[in-house]
């Protein structure tokens, strides 16, 4: 009988090590993110998943094993703070979640404002939020020394979580659904690809075939990625954190977590009971980077692989700091672990999700921190199952980054940059310091010799405004930004460029601009389903389209000019180039019938705009110019002497005028030929500030990333036609659907009515991404739950106004309604100018087609 | 060669197991005498040289390396041995500090090179191995414990009398008091050691390891991160810095493995391993192993004895 | 009292210790580095006898210029002053070792008072000669005993208990003396946030000693070979218990 059992038991473990061959998908990792995907795909229906993990469970010994653990749900980040608050719902609901509030500490006026601003912030996503005095502190946390404490924000919701449990019921939820095998202990040797798709993966327990694999492993994410062929660009990066205990004051509430998390945003650190111990983190030491193929294996590791070993040197200028703020409970307690904790980084701190952009299948879920992870762990299955998230991933899309930018030199440096900015104040129009100068304009001399201020847009230097156009400034009584922060990353002399081109012609250097040719038999059909609007049109005619996702929300919005029967050209924006490209390249058709070529770095362009811009133009050129000979929205070629050029008559500043694409090699010969015979002309460089804020706002035009993103559709963006072509396109069942019903929101222009600052007097101007309420305060959200908040802010110089857009309900929606913005925690009064896409300056586009 | 001397410990004149191995060891590479503190019976060796000295009656191992010493200038050797052991190393450290000549504490084999000898010893408690050369007209050593078989009893040999002249002095290192400590099975004679790691979870934890040694007539152990969080006393330790144990069977509940436990025990003839997690390096290394939650599994263990013993 | 303790650094690894491609020294790229077990309880010791009679704790190392690390460890957990004899990070053998570490501990009498106590780890938890200590009581011409594990200070006398099979046995010694202890003698405290800045503000006095090789010559390192790895998985959870009974029965422990 023994014997029996013994078989018996012996046989069944054999089988729960048994390696399947076979999976609908492989998801490596089983931290927070590998679970929380197997977890959700499992929820939407798949089967056969197979999850992978070097190392044991429940903790395989990467970054959630080492957590934290705890969650401010508060970020200026739309996509963040979504995925943050998705998360903790999904944390609460397993049980996992345990409230203890937080606040954020502020030792200085600036972090005092900076916590205003994160109350704005806190009211666009409907989060507790209260501005708290020291003594207000003290009473929360009577262990703090509020003496050296200005202020804070209390935050009632903050909590931590058991991230290890929480992975623990995400599988047995799946392995209830029998969906999934967990195969702990198994080393992932390689995964093949057949034709830059994903085909097996390879284990030291044998090969599973596999439809798709998901890559959610964390710091080593980057290695096994690698094994494919793929990139996925980030690096694993120390966090310094020690346990200090034990602290008799927090021994004695008896609690895992009874006094609120405290963050001292100026000193970069946090302190976080946990029971009898205080845990102290710290992100203001050096930053300090590992190479995936480095991390110790678990046998080797002293601790785990991803807890290494403190260098304490690092940490010291924190003591003094963690000390100051709590000297009551820090200064007897003993330093008992203390370790240098490995987490991902990516250049811009946002994830890594979606299908990898080298190989089809392959999907990362890479770079997700414990607060964010059941959130983004479901927008990866809903994206692999639907063909996009409910939740817009813009901003974490893997496939955002241009190829330079998925370099190990880029990914450190931009890491180390902007590191020690985890708790710092990031201005929303800050700049780089790092890896600046790698894309240059062919123009780039000529700019630079114009004074340009330079802003990055997909790596490529991009003139702001022109320190050379400053004398403009005082001729057009431009009015100043009195505060520093709104002042900040501004110039004045960026309306004074806009008025001079309005008043004569303006040169804007286009170069980051984003060029797709697509040629072939299949291609009308292709460019067909993947646009909304009729690009069916006439050689050398073009169509501006949204490009939709499955759901009808914006994937893409861009300008198609049709150059031949089988040859379109897609021009897109630098900081959607990527991404565009990747949602095109994963379209084509399978038959070869369709070829697309980058040809960004082919070309340049320049654009040219003003009352003037045809009288330069055509000073330089036999080509007939005239509006019959050459109407709004044609394209043609055209020679300037013996540079061949491509004229597109468009503006995206609603004045008259031509994008101007040379051959890459000319755009420099081609600038300096514009600007010479441009001085007859009263010629004025004009920057980014101008094209892409002040021009394009008083026109209403809508922006990708700001306006228009996947949780909106055309209708409520203002960007319907009259008609729906007949051909399929992707997102037209929805589309239909929602022309049909009534807009849940309606994108609006407001005009800002008062900037003096209710507390001190000051002009004050927005930023953008603040809340609009109603006039005394009340958050504005839509039938779909949508919060109304500014997309884009600027002024409207030539209309007089400061300039915001912003999506309403239709009962907000209505020219003349009088609304609040929430600025810094304070309100200013704002008028709807505009329910629609009416542009408020030349509302007849009577400039840009005369 | 002319001849290697072994200090030989014993217990009230039965020659210890780690010494025999000392024997035999060095009986591999030459004619091999033994040198002891005090009479015993010992056998398969050439000559038996007992030192007789009032001061060393009981243990004093300043006296001893002194008393070694003088047996040394007196014969012509190539070489002392000794085990490994707690005494053993502290003897032969006295012996090599007097005499001013390296010694190579804890080998596992040595193999003459000309002038020199060529050995492996042990590091890391056992979990690394040296290859060293030690070069010294005398050679000194000591022999890690059971890195060899011990010698065969054979026939005893007549043992001569050395009495070194020792100074009054060296009573300062003598053992002044002895104080037994009846607590039953101790850990590092217990026939099944029933050992504890972090996985136990708490001090309270230990009861039901308690309740299975009792049951068993073994000891509790556990690991250095128990004692480290003040859960057990630093006697019950077993590893590298703690007691080093070699029962029947070993059963190490919640203990990953580390090497500084795992060379306190590796000693064990059965290792049994209860663990969450199948590729713990204690399981791997384990004869035997039970995956899964160690206090469930261990209170089925201990109604499944008491049912079977009736107790 | 004046009491010197003498400490060792080394890497703390996990479950495999992982070599060098040269074989000559541990792989301990991703590895903290530590005091010795043993010495980190004399220095506790010594803390501890400070704490009760008063004096100096003196902590001293030979070892790389990283061993200030382990140096400032100790006085973060209550040693005053700090000597490091800093070396290339070669391995010294131990008659090496304990000729220089006397040679310190000769300059630092010079220099100042005589130590009544020397404390030392019974041995490294690298190299483990286990006889650093004797060696440096017999040049200093002191009595030394090893393996301790209770310390008390009586008048002028050290009260020494080591653990036996039995029970303990007691030593008796004359100060100045000196003393190889062992882990278990104390439960050594961690370092607080305020003595972990005044050690780093600690000054170390470092010198570069030239030591005499000793006869015993590291060549390489070598992981022992893995036992063949043959676990018999008797079963998962409490169903498991039968089987682990009939193992007891098996092996004659029932």
């Amino acid at each position: 009988m023994a014997d029996h059992d013994w078989q018996a038991s012996k046989t069944r473990f054999l089988q729960v090590s048994d390696l399947p061959s076979n999976a609908s998908v492989v998801v490596i990792g089983a931290g927070i993110v590998g679970n929380s995907v197997v977890g959700h795909l499992a929820e939407l229906g798949w089967r056969d998943i197979v999850q992978i993990d070097k190392g044991p469970l429940p903790n395989p010994g990467g970054s959630t094993g080492h957590a934290s653990n705890f969650i401010f749900p508060v970020d200026h980040n739309k996509e963040m703070a979504m995925l943050t608050l998705d998360s903790q719902r999904q944390y609460e609901e397993m049980g996992v979640n345990v409230t203890c509030g937080g606040i954020e500490v502020a030792r200085t006026e600036e972090r005092m404002e900076e916590l205003r601003r994160r109350m704005s912030s806190a009211k666009n996503w409907d989060m507790e939020a209260h501005l708290v005095t020291p003594a207000e502190i003290k009473e929360l946390v009577p262990f703090i020394n509020e003496e050296i404490l200005i202020g804070g924000c209390y935050f009632p919701t903050v909590s931590a979580v058991d991230s290890l449990r929480a992975g623990t019921i995400f599988r047995e939820r799946a392995t209830g659904l029998a969906a999934l095998r967990t195969m702990a202990n198994t080393e992932i040797l390689d995964i093949e690809t057949d034709r830059s798709r994903v085909v097996a993966v390879v284990t030291d327990k044998g090969r599973i075939e596999a439809e798709y694999v998901v890559i959610a492993c964390g710091v080593w994410s980057p290695r096994i990625a690698r094994m494919a062929g793929a990139s996925i660009p980030l690096t694993p990066a120390v966090h310094q954190m020690i346990d200090v205990g034990p602290i008799p004051i927090l021994q004695d509430s008896g609690k895992e977590l009874a006094f609120p998390i405290v963050r001292d945003m100026d000193t970069f650190m946090y302190e976080r009971q946990t029971s009898g111990s205080m845990e102290v983190g710290s992100y203001a030491h050096r930053p300090i980077f590992h190479s995936p193929d480095e991390i110790p294996s678990l046998a080797e590791a002293r601790l785990s692989p991803t807890e290494l070993p403190f260098t304490e040197d690092d940490f010291d200028p924190q003591l003094e700091d963690a000390l100051e703020l709590m000297p009551e409970i820090l200064s007897q307690a003993e330093i008992k672990y203390a370790i240098n904790g490995l987490l991902s980084l990516t250049p811009d701190a946002m994830p890594l999700i979606g299908e990898t952009v080298e190989v089809r299948n392959l999907w990362s879920a890479a770079a997700i921190w414990i607060k964010e992870g059941p959130g983004t762990g479901r927008a990866v299955a809903e994206w692999m199952t639907n063909g996009y998230p409910e939740l817009d991933p813009h901003a974490s899309d893997i496939a955002r980054f241009y190829p330079y930018a998925r370099t190990e030199h880029h990914i450190r440096a931009r890491c180390a940059e902007h590191f020690n900015k985890t708790y710092g104040i990031v201005h929303p129009r800050e700049q780089w310091a790092s890896e600046r100068n790698k894309r240059l304009s062919p123009a780039h001399s000529r700019t630079a010799d114009l004074g340009a201020v330079y802003f990055e847009a997909g790596g490529w230097e991009r003139p702001h405004w022109y320190e050379s156009n400053a004398h403009l400034v005082e001729h057009y009584g431009i009015e100043d930004r009195p505060h520093e922060w709104d002042r900040r990353w501004w110039s004045p002399i960026q309306n004074a460029e806009h008025l001079a081109m309005r008043d004569r012609v303006g040169l804007v250097d286009l170069a980051p601009f984003v060029i797709f040719d697509f040629t072939g038999p299949g291609v009308l059909d292709y460019i067909q389903t993947m646009t909304v609007n009729n690009a069916d049109v006439a050689v050398g005619r073009s169509v501006y389209t949204p490009l939709l996702t499955r759901s009808g929300g914006f994937k893409a919005d861009l300008t198609i000019l049709r150059l031949g029967e089988e040859h379109f050209r897609v021009v897109t924006g630098a900081f959607d180039g990527p991404r565009d490209q990747h949602w095109f390249r994963t379209h084509l058709p399978e038959d070869g019938s369709v070829h697309l070529a980058d040809m960004t770095s082919a070309y340049t362009t320049i654009g040219v705009w003003g009352p003037e811009a045809r009288s330069l133009l055509q000073s330089m050129t036999h080509h007939d110019l005239a509006n019959d000979a050459f109407p709004y929205g044609s394209t043609q070629a055209v020679a300037f002497g013996s540079i061949n050029a491509r004229l597109f008559r468009i503006s995206y500043v609603g004045e008259l005028g031509w994008e101007v694409y040379v051959a890459a090699e000319a755009g420099g010969p081609m600038w300096d030929r514009l600007w010479e015979a441009g001085q007859d002309f009263g010629v004025t460089a004009v920057g980014a500030g101008v094209y892409g804020t002040t021009g394009r706002l008083e026109k209403g035009y809508r922006l990708m990333g700001a306006e228009l993103e996947s949780e909106y559709n055309p209708v409520e963006a203002g960007l319907a036609r009259p008609k729906v072509k007949e051909h399929e396109f992707i997102g037209k069942e929805a589309y239909l659907a929602a022309r049909d019903e009534e807009p849940a929101a309606i994108l609006c222009t407001l005009t800002m009515e008062d900037h003096l600052s209710p507390r001190d007097g000051i002009k004050r101007y927005p930023t953008g991404r603040e809340p609009i309420t109603t006039p005394d305060g009340g958050r504005i959200t839509d039938r779909k739950g949508r919060p109304s908040y500014v997309t884009t802010a600027g002024a409207g110089p030539s209309v007089g106004k400061f300039l915001l857009l912003a999506y309403l309900p239709p009962e907000h929606a209505v020219v003349g309604n009088v609304l609040s913005v929430m600025y810094m925690n304070e309100l200013y009064p704002v008028k709807v100018a505009v329910a629609g896409s009416t542009p408020l300056f030349d509302p007849d586009d009577k400039r840009m087609k005369g | 060669m002319s001849g290697v001397f072994v200090f030989v410990e014993h217990d009230s004149g039965s020659p210890s197991e780690t010494s025999l191995q000392a024997v035999a060891l060095a009986g591999a590479l030459t004619e091999v005498s033994a040198v002891t503190i005090g009479n015993c019976a010992i056998g398969g060796v050439e000559r038996h040289v007992v030192i007789e000295h009032p001061l060393l009656s009981d243990h004093a191992p300043e006296a001893a390396g002194e008393a070694l010493a003088q047996l040394c200038q007196a014969r012509s050797l190539d070489a002392v041995l000794a085990s490994g052991t707690e005494r053993g190393n502290e003897i032969m450290a006295h012996l090599a500090a007097i005499l001013d000549l390296p010694l190579a504490a804890m080998v596992t084999e040595i193999r003459p090179s000309g002038d020199d000898w060529e050995l492996t010893r042990v590091r890391w408690g056992g979990s690394l191995l040296e290859e060293a050369r030690l070069s010294a007209p005398l050679k000194l050593a000591t022999v890690a414990p059971h890195a060899v078989e011990a010698a065969v009893r054979s026939e005893e040999v007549d043992a001569e009398v050395f009495e070194p002249e020792l100074s009054d002095e060296l009573v300062r290192t003598r053992v002044v008091e002895r104080v037994t400590v009846s607590e039953g099975v101790t850990l590092s004679t217990a026939p099944v050691v029933v050992s504890g790691g972090r996985g136990v979870g708490s001090p309270e934890g230990f009861r039901v390891l308690e309740d299975l040694a009792g049951l068993l007539g073994g000891a509790v152990g556990c690991s250095r991160v128990v004692t480290n969080n003040g859960w057990r006393p630093h006697s019950d330790q077993v590893g590298q810095t703690g007691t080093r144990v070699a029962p029947n069977l070993y059963i190490a509940c919640g203990i990953s493995g580390a090497i500084q436990h795992w060379v306190g025990m590796m000693a064990s003839k059965n290792v049994l391993a209860i663990n969450n997690d199948p590729e713990a390096p204690m399981v791997t290394r384990a004869d035997y192993a039970v995956i899964g939650d160690l206090h469930p599994i261990l209170e089925a263990v201990v109604a499944e004895v008491r049912r079977r013993t009736g107790v | 009292m004046r009491i010197l303790v003498c400490v060792k650094r080394v890497p703390a690894p996990g479950a495999r210790i992982a070599l060098t491609e040269d074989r000559q020294a541990v792989d301990a790229r991703h590895l903290p580095f530590t005091v010795s077990p043993h010495e980190e309880c004399a220095v506790e010791e010594a803390v501890r006898i400070k704490e009760g009679h008063g004096g100096t704790v003196v902590v001293m190392t030979l070892g790389p210029a990283e061993a200030e690390e382990q140096l400032r460890y100790a006085i973060s957990t209550g040693a005053d002053e700090a000597v490091l004899l800093a070396t290339d990070g070669s391995d010294w053998d131990p008659q090496a070792t304990a000729s220089t570490l006397t040679e310190g501990v000769r300059d630092l009498e010079l220099a100042g008072d005589p130590f009544d106590l020397i404390l030392f780890g019974n041995e490294s938890a690298d190299a483990g000669g286990y006889q650093v200590g004797i060696r440096v009581a017999h040049a200093l011409g002191r009595p030394v005993i090893s393996g301790i594990k209770g310390l008390e200070i009586e008048d002028q006398t050290l009260v020494a208990r080591r653990e036996t099979d039995a029970g303990f046995e007691v030593y008796r010694l004359p100060l100045p003396a000196v003393v190889a202890v062992k882990e278990g003698i104390n439960l050594p405290r961690y370092p607080t946030l305020p003595s972990r800045l005044r050690a780093k503000k600690a000054e170390v006095a470092t010198s570069q000693p030239t030591g005499r090789p000793g006869g015993l010559a590291m060549l390489r390192l070598d992981t022992p070979p893995e036992a063949e790895s043959s676990t018999t998985i008797l079963g998962r959870g409490p169903e498991a218990a039968p089987a682990i009974a009939d193992l007891l029965e098996e092996l004659g422990l029932l």
